[in-house]
């Protein structure tokens, strides 16, 4: 292989992993905003409580790898419904001041809850050694955990994207989202819907924290840290739409790791600028309805 | 008469307790702490300000008679120059503070300098590692170490131990810079060349990347420095999973990137990892063996000491022999005097002393690599190089 | 419903008793707490800050986590003028408000065009950008090290900053009052009331013939040029410059304080920031950490229950108060 083909290789290769671990987080997080109009800044305290949750189901029960992630998901999901029932549904009708300030209030409870709970540092990840290998395709060595965090990442975009496409409960889903006054007129119980889209977008994004722990470490100030990076995923792809936040962390996955690599001194500048130039031409995001 | 005895009675008890606490009257020694406790870089304040208890509860009783020493602790919630220096005024004025001590980020100690300065308060730093600190006041000494100190050494170990190629990557900070230039300046010479530097934004949450692209490079060695905790285990855990060591590239750094308390976090991946370190926990030195177990047995059986701790213990360490000098009639200059010619051959550490032209720490170096005994990780001594000084303050005279 | 304050009637033209209160409390700390000035200062400054984001989230309506950038940008600009010789008190506070104001007009100029998310993400990625500019050129602003070396000429060749803060705090008082007297009269003119039009409802006033978007942005570049007052405030008064003053923390504390007093009703930032720092103050003291969890339990409640703030919960008792009395008069139960 080439040098310069074996480069392009390994960025595709990288920053499609991270990308996938950014979109399983994030989708959850695009749907909801989309459907709820609610500024919900407080989405990575999901993925963080499913990360710590796998983690600790893993090394305090001895439970294999993808179990724990299916319970955590579970678990963060039904806390998810406890929380919208109690906290999110008073903010529903407010403005986007409140609910960014009653967001933030709940990560910082949640950091603070973390820090108790768990200290300060980072958790130990060990990963299944199943999982802990490299593989071998055409003379270049990838490591086995990124290649399934691709996998995993397109299967959960194929699940949601047939799922909200192609079922009944997708199309309601849908219908709430482009017009939630109509879809109540034609007697689609939106309330219930926004109760289960939340759970959904929460469970998601607790399985994607669990497992993108390797990468994006599960610590107590994880909501806060990667708050911006999901925000981006969200407004760049549109609200509401899983194949723009699909494409969007596609474009920042890829693109920030082709920086990494090929131009390592534009760090942290890439991103931003590339959210800038979209958000600019587009404001309401790639896939975003603009209405 | 039984009237006149109760009023006697009375006053002798009002003068015990209007005298009485005079006659066993305490002077206070107050020192400052100001230190960093809470958001992602409080387990490094955490340490410094657990090093420094610990040797104040085990050494109070040597204090001279009637000397008491007070701690007070302050947050500076981070690298906030603003909330530092407000701090240490309030320290100064309100709480009349003797010493000034700790802080982790370099910014903060720069703000502070001059009130130390105006205020005659020795400034005892207990982590900050810019070389330069020690210039902004005479009042500042300080007994952790400067980034030339760790990386200027292993790039002298590296040229001597037949590394000719090494790649670069450090934080993309001021730190992060400075230990670059350190270790290029230790390492330079005939035949010996550094093919890439790197500088890594503190955001990235992931290395693999950067680790490739160093592998393609195929250099015999990767120096990195990485801010300590989180980011430095997914650093390493980034070097493991590209895949380096297997292709036979050494991780070298600073003490900082296998930091004690991290190495579990790392696990396997930091494996074989050399480092210029200022302490490492595995020492089997007496002092440093009882300061191990007086630490475990203060928080934790499973806790290890990290650099840190040892920084925080040998700053009380410091503050201390400057109040036993004194006799306890404590001021600014012969604070100072005394700190100044400080040495302290039973560190836990290792011997170490204050250079007296400079006010900055002279110690022993040790060149350590990760390995695993008794199933469990530790940073085993190799080599120890005797009286490191800043070697930037040698190439930059004032 | 939204929850930034609705009743402008409390602020009148002429000057009201209860508005001498702060003033009265600042001259009040000076005398007999003075250990206490060094925290007065830092308390003043982010008043400042605190106002100027009421301009553009209370009063006109734009909701920003991005405000910080101006505040920088004010902080940077009479650091280094200060550390190039410049270093007069009165001319750093001058160039860092201009400075300041300049650039908001230009990212303004760009980012005003979004609204809602949009505008929300397009402030914070301004702001990460300049923290990044700031941290990979060390050799204008110091880096991450910091910019050493600002000192500060003496006020009027007489008043020098010295160690116990006494002539920082009244230097950032005199400042205070005039960004106050300068808010106050903004907000009561046609064109503050305008503002209110806006964030009430933009669609109705570009019918009756208001120029939205140009107002949109005057309103945007004055609200970074205070901010970049507060800076340069900073600044001098710290006499360093870290790079915190560009930090998203410092954008979603800003935004804090000033939702605690009640935005929109002027006011708000003068009791919003010294109850932020006294509740930090004393609720961090048990244990830093877990001030954290408190500050984010006490966002949850207002957020939820006490909209406009502290400020907020006092009018609507006021109001409730007066309407009970209305109703007693007229005899009914």
């Amino acid at each position: 292989m080439t040098s310069f083909l074996s480069v392009i290789v390994s960025i595709v290769f990288h920053g499609l992993a991270y990308a996938m671990v950014l979109y399983v987080i994030s989708v959850g997080l695009s749907l909801t905003m989309g459907m709820l109009n609610f500024v919900n800044l407080a989405h990575g305290v999901f993925a963080m409580a499913g990360g710590y949750a796998a983690l600790w189901i893993m090394k305090a029960q001895g439970a294999p790898f993808t179990l724990a992630l299916g319970i955590s998901a579970l678990l963060v999901a039904l806390a998810s419904i406890v929380l919208e029932r109690m906290l999110y549904r008073r903010l529903y009708g407010a403005g986007e001041l409140d609910q960014t300030l009653m967001t933030i209030g709940l990560i910082f409870m949640a950091t603070a809850a973390a820090h108790f709970a768990f200290g300060p540092l980072p958790q130990r990840v060990d990963l299944p050694p199943a999982i802990t290998g490299h593989f071998f395709v055409a003379g270049r060595d990838f490591p086995t955990y990124r290649a399934l965090l691709i996998v995993a990442g397109c299967v959960m975009f194929l699940v949601l994207w047939l799922g909200i496409e192609r079922t009944l409960v997708g199309a309601r889903i849908r219908a709430a989202v482009d017009n939630r006054s109509m879809a109540q007129c034609v007697g689609i119980n939106t309330s219930r819907l926004f109760t289960t889209v939340f759970a959904l977008g929460s469970g998601v994004a607790a399985l994607g924290g669990g497992l993108g722990a390797d990468i994006i470490a599960i610590a107590p100030g994880y909501a806060m840290e990667h708050l911006i990076y999901f925000l981006i995923v969200v407004s760049m792809g549109g609200l509401g739409s899983i194949t723009g936040a699909f494409v969007a962390a596609l474009i920042l996955g890829i693109g920030d790791t082709a920086c990494k690599i090929l131009m390592p001194e534009v760090g942290a500048f890439f991103v931003y600028a590339a959210v800038f130039v979209v958000l600019l031409i587009r404001p309401a995001g790639l896939f975003g309805r603009t209405t | 008469m039984k009237m006149l005895r109760k009023i006697a009675f009375g006053l002798v008890g009002l003068h015990a307790l209007l005298v009485a606490p005079a006659s066993a009257a305490d002077q206070v020694v107050k020192v400052g702490m100001i230190l960093t406790l809470s958001g992602p870089s409080a387990s490094l304040g955490e340490n410094i300000d657990r090093g420094a208890q610990l040797y104040y509860r085990q050494h109070e009783a040597e204090l001279p008679p009637g000397i008491k020493v007070e701690i007070i602790k302050r947050d500076d919630t981070g690298a906030n120059p603003d909330i530092a220096k407000r701090l240490a005024q309030e320290l100064i004025v309100r709480d009349h503070v003797q010493f000034l001590g700790g802080i982790v980020f370099t910014p903060n100690a720069a703000a502070i300098a001059p009130l130390a300065t105006q205020s005659k308060t020795p400034f005892i730093l207990m982590n900050a590692s810019t070389s330069n600190l020690t210039r902004l006041s005479p009042y500042i000494a300080r007994v952790s170490y400067t980034q030339w100190q760790t990386a200027h050494t292993l790039g002298q170990w590296a040229a001597r131990n037949g590394f000719k190629r090494v790649f670069i990557a450090v934080s993309d900070y001021a730190a992060g810079i400075d230990s670059e230039k350190a270790f290029e300046a230790g390492f330079a010479g005939e035949g010996r060349e550094i093919i890439g530097h790197i500088k890594m934004p503190q955001t990235t949450p992931d290395y693999v990347p950067y680790m490739q692209s160093i592998k393609d490079a195929k250099p015999d060695a990767l120096f990195m420095f990485t801010n300590s905790g989180r980011i430095t285990t997914a650093a390493v855990k980034g070097f493991a999973e590209a895949g380096l060591s297997q292709a036979g590239i050494t991780l070298l750094g600073p003490g900082d990137i296998a930091s004690d308390e991290e190495l579990d976090n790392m696990g396997d991946a930091a494996l074989g990892t050399t480092t210029a370190a200022i302490y490492a926990a595995s020492d089997p030195r007496p002092e440093n063996v009882e300061f191990v177990k007086l630490w475990k047995k203060a928080y934790g059986e499973d806790t290890v000491p990290s650099f840190m701790a040892v920084c925080g213990w040998d700053g009380m360490a410091a503050i201390f022999s400057a109040i036993k000098a004194q006799k306890g009639i404590v001021t600014g200059e012969g604070s100072m005097q005394a700190i100044k010619n400080w040495t302290n051959p039973v560190s836990p550490r290792g011997p170490i002393a204050i250079d007296p032209d400079t006010r900055d720490v002279v110690m022993d170096v040790y060149i350590d690599k990760v390995q695993k005994v008794g199933g469990k990780l530790v940073n085993v001594t190799m080599e120890t190089v005797r009286n490191v000084r800043d070697q930037w303050k040698v190439l930059n005279p004032q | 419903m939204t929850s930034i304050g609705a009743e402008q009637q409390s602020l009148a033209r002429g000057f009201r008793l209860p508005e001498l209160l702060p003033w009265l409390a600042l001259c009040a700390l000076y005398v007999f707490l003075p250990e206490l000035l060094p925290l007065g200062t830092q308390i003043i400054v982010m008043i400042i800050f605190a106002l100027s984001l009421d301009l553009l989230l209370g009063y006109t309506g734009i909701v920003t986590l991005g405000h910080a950038a101006y505040f920088g940008v004010g902080a940077y600009t009479s650091g280094m003028l200060a550390v190039a010789g410049w270093d007069g008190p009165f001319t750093g506070l001058v160039a860092g408000a201009i400075a300041a104001a300049v650039v908001g007009l230009v990212m303004g100029l760009v980012i005003l065009r979004t609204k809602g998310l949009a505008l929300l993400m397009l402030g914070m990625a301004v702001t990460l950008i300049f923290y990044e500019l700031a941290n990979h050129f060390p050799a204008w602003t110091g880096g991450a090290d910091g910019l050493q070396g600002i000192s500060i000429k003496p006020i009027f060749g007489l008043f020098e900053f010295d160690m116990y803060g006494k002539v920082g705090f009244a230097y950032a008082a005199l400042a205070l009052l005039a960004c106050l007297l300068f808010m106050r009269h903004l907000v009561l003119s046609p064109f503050g009331r305008s503002l209110v039009g806006i964030r009430e409802n933009a669609a109705r006033m570009t019918a009756i013939g208001v120029p939205v978007q140009r107002r949109k942005l005057i309103a945007f570049s004055i609200a970074a040029g205070i901010a970049g007052v507060a800076g340069a405030l900073s600044a001098q008064t710290n006499q360093f410059v870290g790079l915190n003053v560009l930090s998203f923390e410092l954008s979603g504390t800003v935004l804090i304080v000033l939702v605690l007093g009640g935005a929109g009703r002027l006011y708000g930032a003068f009791l919003g920031a010294p109850i932020y720092f006294a509740a930090q103050d004393i609720l961090a003291k048990g244990d830093p950490v877990y001030w954290l969890f408190w500050l984010g339990l006490i966002l949850i409640v207002v957020a939820t229950f006490a909209r406009g703030g502290i400020l907020g919960l006092y009018g609507s008792l006021v109001q409730r108060f007066w309407a009970r009395r209305l109703r007693l008069k007229r005899g009914n139960p």
